[in-house]
């Protein structure tokens, strides 16, 4: 059977998630051995212009050039997958659509602001039919690995849509809220293996909110702990800001 | 002679992180146009600080750069501390130089192996060299691994890290991952006497261009990384709180990185430069890395950037080694492990204040300037990265370079710009993106 060819593309992002693929050390060439990599800029100088059967993408799509680049990829790829957090959910450059855009680009490119093209920032799934989701930021390598070993097979993935807690309980994790300070594991999408949590800090909830966010549950923890349901809204919008934009 | 016509014109320079254009335009021999084009989406980090807590600056800024995650995240903390007037633990300082130094190692491995050489063994990527040099691939890779292992033992992860935060660590190192960290560099040494040894046989092209260097300076015998004032070759020195005196940022219409100048018409951050103004002051073994592949101050061949990110690596290498070892010998202290959140427990008393931080990761010097109001709430934000203030560096040594070897072929020049780009090893994905050449033939 002949390869898959697979195509990496990158758009507003920190390239993080890309970089966590060279980050697999030697498993890299078994990888690499399974799959035909045509286009991965960062590390390749070829160009490939024909049909991919697998796109992987990066980042946000933040302008109008954007829009169309990602929708011609779409076009020519079998299967189109949404990776790291700035592509599924917009991630932290969601952020920018809390402040009116004219004013945000005069603030960091002062009078020279018109060269600076911009628009609200969008996740992946807002602008074109995205068929996996590869969450987190970054993502995290061994649900990567699964991912595309369903991809290759053909069969679909599940984003786990439990908390971050389950996960959290199970490392045996003294709980944030016990420690006095606010996590926001009970409404993010579990599947990094409580990746923070673990290593003494808060979840942040960069996987995106889980469908059935316990709305009564987290109140009442806030008003348990006295907690300002502010705090937390401004929180969420670090990563999920874009929720508010509406879905293709 | 017939006067010559060149046009170049790439686009998606590849192989550097971020995106960018080289645009040449010779006219009857004469140089009209050269420019490094910053084409990437702009994000707007600076812009959407404003209104954060001073404590998620540092999760934040983290996301600015992958490959310098740890780089940005010191220079944030950095800069959140001086404005909250924090002074870190001696234990605190140790364990973020160590972070730095298995960063740069990272970084500069990955720009020696998998951006650069593949340049100077005549190949589009490293993908062919998998067959064609497949252990030298199974090097880098394993060396690169294991950078990313130190990280997650240190902070939990490399790509953004967690336990690294205003006010110190959330999580301190047992003893077991002291060892492991040690063994894990010790365990790269045969590594990275294989890279030497390989960098020993590699041919960089030659060209010179006089600049002015610029990097952190102190007056202790350490290599500085983490803290210092800022120098000059040119002589300048002073404090990180004057750093918009050094950096003069000026917009171009063409770039979305912003560009710096000092004493003269540009300047130049990063490993050259670090080892142009503190050559002395690197560890014993890597001079003599120095010595064997003919660096030494002032080195002015911009190609040599990645030669001077090697003698670093050797440095780094060994100075994480004694780091480890003073950290076991002294032992840690966990009292200093905190959880600190959005600080909410008010934990971390808060003041109105101003600070400045200024690191040098991988490819130079970062600045981060917080001004924070008397609740942490940030109301004006600065980030200025390495690759910008280089960008009108590079664009001057293209004008040196294109009429010297205007003899060549289309083909050829192409891939000297190129490669010039490469050296200083780009992360345009800091500030935005980065790179395509376009020769415009009219
Ligand atoms: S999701 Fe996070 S790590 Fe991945 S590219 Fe975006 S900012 Fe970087
Ligand atoms: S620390 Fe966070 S993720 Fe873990 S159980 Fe508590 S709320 Fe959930
Ligand atoms: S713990 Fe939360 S913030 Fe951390 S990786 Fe998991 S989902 Fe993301």
């Amino acid at each position: 059977m002949e390869k898959a060819k697979v195509a990496f593309f990158d758009f507003a992002c920190c390239e993080g998630c890309q970089l966590q693929v060279a980050n697999m050390g030697e498993a890299l060439i078994n990888v690499l051995g399974a799959i035909d990599v045509v286009e991965f800029r960062e590390v390749m100088s070829e160009k490939w212009d024909r049909d991919i059967d697998v796109a992987i993408i990066e980042g946000s799509i933040t302008n109008p050039h954007a829009v169309e680049r990602v929708k011609q990829i779409r076009d020519k790829s079998k299967i189109l997958i949404a990776y790291g957090s700035c592509a599924t959910i917009g991630g932290v450059n969601g952020m920018k659509n809390g402040f009116p855009l004219d004013e945000i680009r005069r603030y960091v490119y002062g009078e020279s602001y018109q060269f600076f093209p911009t628009e609200n920032t969008k996740s992946v799934p807002q602008v074109v039919r995205v068929d996996y989701f590869v969450n987190g930021c970054p993502v995290y390598i061994p649900e990567f690995v699964a991912v595309l070993k369903a991809v290759l097979q053909g069969i679909p993935y599940y984003v786990p849509d439990y908390p971050v807690c389950v996960e959290c309980k199970l490392n045996e994790n003294v709980c944030m809220y016990d420690r006095g300070v606010t996590c926001l594991g009970p409404v993010t999408k579990a599947g990094c293996n409580s990746w923070c949590v673990n290593n003494g800090n808060i979840c942040y909830g960069c996987r995106g909110v889980i469908s059935n966010p316990n709305e009564k549950g987290a109140q009442d923890v806030l008003a348990k702990y006295k907690i300002p349901l502010g705090l937390i809204l401004n929180k969420m919008n670090m990563y999920n800001k874009c929720r508010e934009l509406e879905q293709k | 002679m017939k006067k010559k016509n060149v046009n170049i014109n790439v686009e998606y320079l590849t192989r550097v992180e971020g995106h960018g254009n080289i645009v040449v335009n010779v006219k009857d021999g004469r140089l009209e146009t050269c420019r490094l084009d910053i084409v990437e989406a702009p994000r707007f980090f600076e812009g959407m600080l404003r209104g954060r807590s001073i404590f998620e600056a540092q999760h934040i800024t983290s996301r600015i750069c992958g490959i310098c995650s740890c780089g940005h995240t010191l220079a944030s903390i950095q800069a959140a501390e001086d404005a909250l007037g924090i002074t870190p633990t001696a234990q605190t300082i140790k364990l973020r130089k160590l972070l730095l130094h298995y960063e740069t190692l990272d970084s500069h491995i990955l720009h020696i192996y998998l951006l650069v050489a593949p340049d100077l063994l005549g190949v589009k990527s490293f993908v062919p060299l998998i067959t064609s040099h497949e252990q030298v691939v199974r090097r880098a890779l394993r060396m690169k691994k294991t950078c990313n292992d130190l990280c997650d033992i240190l902070v939990g992860r490399h790509v953004h890290p967690i336990s690294a935060i205003v006010g110190g660590f959330t999580k301190l190192p047992r003893p077991k991952d002291l060892d492991a960290m040690l063994d894990l560099l010790k365990g790269m040494g045969p590594d990275m006497e294989a890279t030497v040894e390989l960098a020993k046989t590699l041919k960089f092209p030659e060209f010179e261009r006089d600049t002015e260097y610029i990097a952190l300076v102190n007056d202790s015998n350490e290599y500085p990384f983490l803290t210092g004032d800022v120098g000059s070759t040119d002589g300048v020195r002073m404090n990180k709180k004057d750093y918009k005196k050094i950096t003069n940022e000026f917009v171009v219409p063409h770039s979305s990185a912003k560009h710096a100048k000092l004493s003269r018409e540009s300047y130049a951050v990063g490993a050259l430069a670090r080892l142009n103004l503190n050559y002395d002051k690197l560890h014993p073994k890597a001079k003599e890395v120095a010595a064997a592949i003919g660096l030494k101050p002032k080195c002015i061949n911009p190609y040599l950037n990645t030669a001077a990110q090697l003698v670093e690596n050797v440095h780094c290498l060994e100075d994480a080694i004694a780091i480890i070892e003073d950290l076991k010998n002294t032992g840690i202290n966990y009292y200093e492990e905190i959880v600190v959140g959005l600080n909410e427990q008010f934990k971390i008393s808060v003041k109105a204040g101003n600070g400045v931080g200024a690191v040098e990761v991988p490819r130079g010097i970062l600045f981060h300037n917080y001004q924070i109001d008397d609740k942490g709430i940030i109301t004006d934000a600065n980030c200025i990265i390495p690759t910008s203030q280089n960008t009108n560096n590079i664009e001057h040594d293209m004008k040196k370079l294109v009429p010297e070897i205007l003899d060549r072929s289309e083909e050829e020049i192409t891939l000297s710009l190129e490669m010039l780009v490469r050296s200083y090893d780009p992360c345009i994905s800091c500030s935005t993106h980065f790179l395509d050449v376009r020769f415009v033939n009219r």
